[in-house]
């Protein structure tokens, strides 16, 4: 009755499965951002112990729990224990809301993409106003890329509270990308196999031309520099290690299954432990690399706007005082300024609120992460390179290929359980499985496409995986190392690959990796009940920026469901299992 | 004789500067950024230039107004200074000692802006006349979005692909299952439950048969060698 296990092509395929679904957009832009905020390149040594830590050991469990057992996740964690069904079911919950919201990325993407082919580019300028005398109000308070970012792809509202209607634009654009994720997922590995040598490739090609574009840019170097000085004193704040750890521990994918999807797709004997060093390495350098890229673009964007700002106090001192026409230059600016405000006090005093004093330093300073870095700042600096036609195609390719390579780990992670289970497997062929999945979760994304659906991404995105993984990856650790047990793992290891582990994996197994977990699950309890009530930006079209406001009360409601319909799967799988065993044990002791 | 013709002289001297002097009514502003537009080959703002200024706000009167009684005398420039920067006002012809409406002026200008700009080698933003916004020039708007084309060329593929995929998958099915028809009781293959081990269906091992297994391979190295 049990066809074979399909398997992956070669064990390329699977090298490249991993690494596309774990170098994703985390990597662009929530890692430049953290080495930003937390000591520059001091940020490297928590990062790399971290992963020494948590990182390797929790993804070589994770790829030999799922080569031995040759099972999605729900199957896996039965095997182990029965009481720990609840842990794949979790894990598939997680993914499940994960996958409703990661293709929005996808959506916003093709969308930006499909817009660069024209020349200007749609967000260089502000569109005109209606009588065409100036340009519109809310684009001239802010800049063109955010006006474009916020009016025309998101059309945002001004608080989650107004729904707004559905932006028909961003709906297609879903839809789309959805198909898209249908079609290379279609085929289960046969067709995901062949498909990610292109998304696992394609980012490294188009960061390597940004490099080499970003590192010949006009104040690229600025960037460079100001990343690359190491603050060694964020060493000593407690919460660069806490990120540095978050950020390995989310960035390499564990806990939802995608892992543990890909390896049951293995030969046997595949060498995981080799695989899981070469992912965990390979995702770390793209970070880095990715970082690169990200600060010469900043520093590039700063110095833009640096000088951007100088030309236009030059202007405006230049106008008021009536003075010759290059009479004051960015050297002599100050010495000029002296200059007016011994001569002209009063006409001097008057124009001191409107005379910024540019900073190169702080325009380096704005740190910027997620959806802004990616479709803010990286269009306002391409929108300044010539060609930039050109990059931004290549620049919105390359987003599409990280946000799909992680769609299909995603995807992996729901339908393997699904299409592992013979109730469903009997009944219909897994072309219509994989169908009913991405149709339910397109019709369900189609809320983020509302006018305040934005506000429901950043929900979904900042609760729905963070605590849930945490817990599900402490849980799956002790259960190899203490309910399974690591003895029984130990030889499961040595029938696989031929060698026992040594005592570095088996110490960060039984130990370090899970008081780490649970230090930062406490932390982040913690951090949640201090912090009180939960807030988010909303954004202003009156003054052209974001604004903090409360969530109301149904909004606070559904992310408590969000972080419960995970977690509690866990517990009540158990229990459940219990009642059924005592069930099971009564009917049989009254049939004695 | 001299003392009358001083008299008058002073007399319009005073009446000009009362007419043209800054924020005065009906007085313009205008402001010319001659080396940020043309750079190296900027000319040099000289009476010449001024006369010329004088001519086109002239020009631009008798334009508006169709009938040809404005005079270069007419148009009154003040307050030069070395941004390149006057004002300027247009007095009435009929009356020597008043001054055009704001309104006319503004709108002569604005329907005689490009001329006045050409005149001059510059554009809207490097000759402004305060107080008169300028009709900025709306973008190109192609008649079909770019962004549909391209959108309905990628879903189109997209939708060919699928249903390749799924036709071809369709056919190999109906095949194997006609195949399976006609071996039928034969094989039984599809009854012949898979034995495995651990977890591991036998058949995959099989698949491996000649491969080293590595701890086996290693008890190897104890037989002490002969």
């Amino acid at each position: 009755m049990e066809k074979p296990r399909p398997l992956w092509g070669n064990p390329l395929q699977f090298v490249f499965a991993c690494i596309s679904y774990a170098v994703g957009l985390g990597n662009v832009w929530r890692f430049p951002y953290l080495c930003q905020m937390y000591g520059g390149g001091g940020f490297l040594i928590p990062y790399f112990i971290m992963l020494i830590i948590e990182g390797m050991p929790l993804l070589y469990l994770e790829l030999a729990v799922g080569q031995h057992m040759r099972q999605g996740s729900i199957g896996v964690w039965k095997i182990i224990s029965p009481y720990l069904s609840g842990v794949g079911i979790a894990s598939v919950v997680v993914s499940f809301f994960l996958s409703m919201y990661y293709n929005v990325i996808n959506a916003w993407s093709f969308w930006y993409l499909f817009h660069s082919f024209q020349d200007p580019l749609p967000w260089a300028n502000c569109p005109l106003n209606s009588n065409h005398t100036g340009y519109d109000e809310e684009c001239a308070k802010t800049s063109s890329t955010q006006y474009f970012w916020y009016r025309k792809t998101l059309n945002i509202s001004s608080s989650i509270e107004e729904y707004g209607s559905i932006h028909w634009e961003q709906a297609v654009c879903l839809i789309l990308a959805w198909l898209v994720v249908y079609l290379c997922i279609l085929r289960g590995t046969e067709s995901t196999g062949k498909v990610v040598y292109v998304t696992a490739s394609l980012p490294y090609l188009v960061l390597f031309i940004y490099l080499i574009r970003g590192l010949t840019l006009h104040g690229a170097v600025n960037g460079l520099i100001y990343m690359f000085t190491p603050k060694l004193e964020q060493l000593a704040n407690p919460k660069t290690w806490i990120n540095a750890a978050t950020q390995i521990f989310f960035s390499l994918g564990l806990g939802f299954g995608s892992l543990i999807a890909f390896a049951s797709y293995n030969e046997p004997n595949n060498n995981c432990e080799r695989y899981a060093i070469i992912i965990s390495l390979i995702n770390s350098s793209t970070s880095i690399f990715a970082s690169i890229v990200t600060f010469s673009i900043y520093g590039f964007k700063a110095t833009f706007n640096y000088e951007n700002c100088l030309s236009k106090v030059i202007l405006l001192l230049t106008n008021v005082f009536d003075l010759e026409e290059g009479a004051l230059t960015a050297d002599n600016l100050d010495s000029m300024k002296d200059y007016l405000t011994s001569t002209y006090p009063n006409q001097y005093a008057e124009l001191l609120p409107q005379i910024k004093n540019c900073s190169l330093e702080a325009e380096l300073d704005t740190a910027v992460q997620g959806t802004g870095l990616a479709f803010i700042v990286y269009s306002e600096a391409i929108k300044n390179m010539e060609v930039s036609q050109l990059y931004s195609v290549l620049y919105f390719i390359m987003l599409l290929m990280l946000g799909i390579g992680s769609m299909l780990g995603n995807t992996a992670a729901i339908l393997t359980p699904l299409t592992d289970s013979k109730f469903l497997s009997t009944h219909l062929p897994k072309e219509v499985i994989s169908g009913i999945v991405c149709f339910i979760n397109c019709i369900v994304g189609l809320v983020f496409t509302m006018e305040a659906g934005n506000y429901w991404f950043d929900i979904f995105n900042d609760y729905a995986a963070t605590l849930s993984l945490l817990l599900i990856v402490l849980v799956e650790t002790i259960a190899v190392c203490y309910i399974y047990g690591l003895r029984k793992f130990e030889k499961d290891l040595l029938l696989m690959l031929g060698h026992k582990p040594n005592w570095y994996w088996k110490i960060m197994w039984a130990f370090a990796s899970p008081v780490l977990i649970i230090s930062l699950f406490i932390f982040y309890l913690t951090d949640y009940i201090r912090t009180g009530t939960l807030q988010y930006q909303a954004w202003d079209a009156t003054q052209g920026q974001l604004v903090t406001k409360d969530y109301p009360s149904y909004a606070l409601a559904v992310i408590g469901l969000l972080v419960a319909a995970s977690t509690m799967c866990i517990p009540i799988g158990a229990l459940i299992i219990f009642i059924m065993k005592r069930l099971k044990k009564r009917s049989v002791s009254t049939l004695e | 004789m001299l003392g009358v013709l001083l008299l008058a002289f002073s007399l319009v001297t005073i009446i000009h500067s009362e007419l043209c002097r800054p924020d005065a009514q009906n007085a313009f502003k205008v402001r010319l950024s001659i080396k940020t537009a043309l750079g190296d080959n900027a000319y040099a703002w000289d009476a010449s230039e001024e006369y010329l200024f004088k001519a086109m706000v002239a020009f631009a009167m008798r334009r508006y107004s169709n009938k040809a009684t404005t005079q270069i005398s007419n148009v009154l420039l003040c307050n030069m200074t070395e941004r390149v920067s006057f004002w300027f006002v247009v007095t009435d012809s009929a009356r020597n000692v008043t001054t055009v409406p704001g309104s006319e002026v503004e709108a002569a200008i604005r329907m005689n802006r490009n001329r006045i700009n050409s005149a001059f080698l510059l554009t809207d933003n490097t000759l402004q006349f305060l107080k008169i916004s300028s009709t900025l020039s709306p973008p190109i708007e192609p008649t079909v979005p770019v962004w549909l084309v391209v959108f309905g060329v990628v879903l189109c593929l997209v939708v060919a692909g699928i249903l390749l995929l799924v036709v071809s998958g369709i056919r190999q099915y109906k095949k194997k299952k006609h195949e399976s028809a006609e071996t039928g009781d034969l094989e039984d293959n599809s009854n012949t439950p898979v034995t495995t081990e651990n977890g591991i269906p036998c058949d995959i091992l099989d698949l491996k048969a000649g491969q080293i297994n590595g701890v086996y391979a290693a008890d190897d190295e104890r037989l002490t060698p002969l």
